[in-house]
């Protein structure tokens, strides 16, 4: 049972993988990775009971703050392309975001 | 069974490391770089070595995919197409693999129980750090007392990198700002 569901979620990985190969616009790529961060906490904690270590839970939930926190980055990034500090003029961010052809 | 997976687990990152030799566009390849840290952080987590994985996912998927793309912000968005052979560093990097190959052949098989990692000291620090050190926790004890200078060391090292690091991105930035003629 448990082994399908493990490879259940990698046939999930395979596809956000393709996903990520073929994907025409960025933010199909930045799903795809959001979401195979996903998969992979789903599949720490599912390899966690197929060992019968249930304890690895914490190790997936630190993949999840970290999977969540790279997200915010890219998409911040993409929002006002540079990271690290805040726009100085609102009106600057307005005409250079949001051109998805990277 | 579990095989199964770590083998299914290996084809995806080979795959990966393929993609991104051969992608052009960086911004793909700064997500598979992250795919690729999460994947090998999957394999360490399947082979046991939990704070390793700890590590590659924290530095890899987390802290160098976001350096990966202030990189891109100082530099190009894409890859320029290389004009001079590149046999010369797949010769390199073909002779790195084999030598780190060669230098995995003496080392013990994995999991096996007479491995001087698990026959050597590792008992001794067992027996000796609770009259020793009073600390619940081993590890913290070896790292942070049997082995202090060695941690000073590495705390000063990655300070130094980091240092290094934001130094060169706020330099960077701030000179371009200038450059580009802010229109306010």
């Amino acid at each position: 049972m448990m082994i399908f569901v493990n490879l259940l979620i990698i046939l999930c990985m395979v596809m956000m993988l393709i996903r990520l190969f073929v994907g025409p616009t960025l933010y199909d790529r930045v799903l795809a990775l959001n979401v195979f961060g996903t998969a992979t906490v789903l599949l720490i904690a599912a390899m966690g009971f197929l060992a019968e270590r249930p304890e690895f839970l914490d190790i997936a939930l630190l993949y999840a703050l970290i999977n969540f926190v790279g997200t915010i980055a890219v998409l911040k990034f993409f929002r006002y392309r540079r990271l690290g500090d805040a726009p100085e003029d609102s009106e600057m961010v307005g005409t250079n975001s949001g051109d998805g052809d990277a | 069974m579990e095989l199964a997976l770590t083998l299914l687990l290996f084809t995806l990152l080979v795959t990966t490391a393929i993609a991104i030799v051969f992608m052009t566009r960086l911004f793909a390849v700064v997500m598979l770089s992250g795919v690729f840290s999460l994947l090998a952080a999957l394999l360490f987590i399947v082979m046991d070595a939990v704070d390793v994985a700890f590590t590659e996912a924290a530095v890899g998927a987390g802290i160098s995919t976001v350096l990966m793309l202030s990189t891109i912000a100082l530099t190009a968005r894409s890859e320029t197409p290389t004009r001079t052979s590149s046999w010369t560093p797949l010769a390199v990097v073909v002779l790195t693999g084999s030598v780190l190959i060669y230098g995995t052949l003496d080392m013990p098989n994995f999991g096996d129980p007479t491995a001087p990692v698990i026959s050597g000291v590792a008992a001794g620090y067992i027996e000796r750090t609770p009259s020793e050190i009073d600390v619940p926790n081993i590890v913290t004890a070896v790292l942070a007392s049997y082995r202090s200078f060695d941690t000073f060391g590495e705390v000063v090292v990655v300070f130094t990198a980091g240092i290094g690091v934001v130094l060169l991105l706020s330099g960077l930035g701030r000179r371009r700002r200038r450059q580009g003629g802010s229109d306010r």
